[in-house]
């Protein structure tokens, strides 16, 4: 019955007005809180586009089949020329060569050691 | 025993619209996403209770991935990403539970997931920009006489996206599968072989259970990179030129 705590609750209780003028200021400044971080967090956005770095275990599984995907992608063109033209098997080689160039591209933009397939500025 | 591979077997349910258990799980998993996302914002609180929690976190996870990689105005692909992934996801964890048919496992439905993004970035690409597109395969600063080499080159890069991005989530849950199942063939085995091997089935047993584990990761992992990869390719369709 003595708790000194629940006194001290009562007593706020009673004064009812000051209560909600505390309350009112409280959330205003809550407002504010939330404004200014939404506003902070609108203004990094355009920043945050350095593309993939995201995480990078996920990094390390994209490099396993970037390669691969290169080499399969000149085989299926060079075999798809050879098939059209009848140039057999000159488009296929040429083409598995330019596929493994595309490979090594790839590995070495998804590993980030040449500039993302985004060119800047043509001028 | 069976195979390791048997688990991947197409099996016609209803043979005469071609409804196997692929379509079986990919309606499943469609089901799962609709009803679980339907009974978490059933209520819509202020205060989300703990389904809406899950809700919520999935969806900020993926508008943040998605600003991330392609500034606010990529947000209008929101819906195709949301649902590349939750599919991805849903797909990769319901073939976790044993018995069940992994969808994602056949490179067909993942190559027509990636399909669909790649169609996506070129027709939208084409639609918004025009031939300023075809910018995306010439690059500047490049001495003249290389330069039919480098757009050739940029061409089977851009041609090879779509494989990579299908071949990537395939490997991943062919191969970890197929693991499991080795695994667990080892235990049946060495118990069937008798006397002292009977003793050593408890170790292959051991290794299941910790690439059970893996593959969860690998199967949350691979969705999580399917969803990076289409935003980074949709950012190629939104800004080509710089």
């Amino acid at each position: 019955m003595a708790d000194p705590h629940e006194r001290n609750g009562e007593d706020e209780r009673k004064t009812g007005s000051t209560d909600d003028a505390d309350l009112s200021a409280r959330l205003k400044s809550l407002d504010a809180r939330i404004s200014q971080a939404s506003a902070h967090r609108a203004e990094s956005e355009p920043r945050a586009r350095p593309t993939s770095n995201s995480s990078a275990i996920g990094q390390a599984f994209r490099l396993s089949a970037e390669f691969v995907a290169g080499v399969a992608a000149g085989g299926i063109l060079g075999w798809i020329v050879d098939y059209l033209l009848g140039s057999s098997p000159w488009g296929l080689i040429v083409c598995l060569i330019l596929g493994f160039c595309a490979g090594m591209l790839n590995l070495m933009r998804a590993a980030g050691v040449v500039k993302p397939a985004r060119y800047d500025d043509k001028r | 025993m069976a195979s390791p591979i048997e688990q991947f077997q197409i099996k016609p349910i209803i043979p005469v619209i071609n409804f196997t258990n692929s379509s079986l799980f990919m309606i499943g998993a469609a089901a799962v996403i609709v009803g679980g996302l339907l009974y978490a914002t059933r209520k819509r609180a202020v205060v989300p209770g703990r389904a809406q929690s899950v809700a919520e976190v999935l969806h900020d996870f993926v508008a943040n991935t998605l600003v991330d990689a392609t500034g606010k105005e990529g947000m209008k692909f929101f819906p195709l990403v949301f649902s590349l992934f939750m599919f991805v996801l849903t797909a990769n964890l319901l073939g976790m539970i044993p018995g069940f048919f992994t969808v994602t496992s056949h490179i067909i439905v993942t190559f027509a997931l990636a399909m669909l993004v790649i169609g996506t970035v070129v027709i939208y690409g084409f639609v918004k920009h025009g031939t300023h597109f075809l910018g995306l395969f010439v690059p500047s600063g490049v001495p003249g006489w290389l330069l039919p080499f480098i757009v050739v080159i940029e061409l089977i890069s851009f041609l090879s996206r779509p494989i990579s991005l299908s071949l990537r989530l395939f490997a991943n849950m062919l191969a970890g599968h197929i693991a499991l199942k080795v695994f667990a063939g080892f235990v049946v085995a060495l118990l069937g072989a008798g006397g002292a091997l009977t003793i050593l089935a408890p170790l292959p047993l051991l290794m299941a259970v910790a690439l059970m584990a893996l593959e969860f990761l690998v199967a949350a992992l691979q969705a999580y990179v399917f969803t990076v990869l289409t935003c980074i390719y949709l950012n190629d369709a939104l800004h080509p030129g710089h």
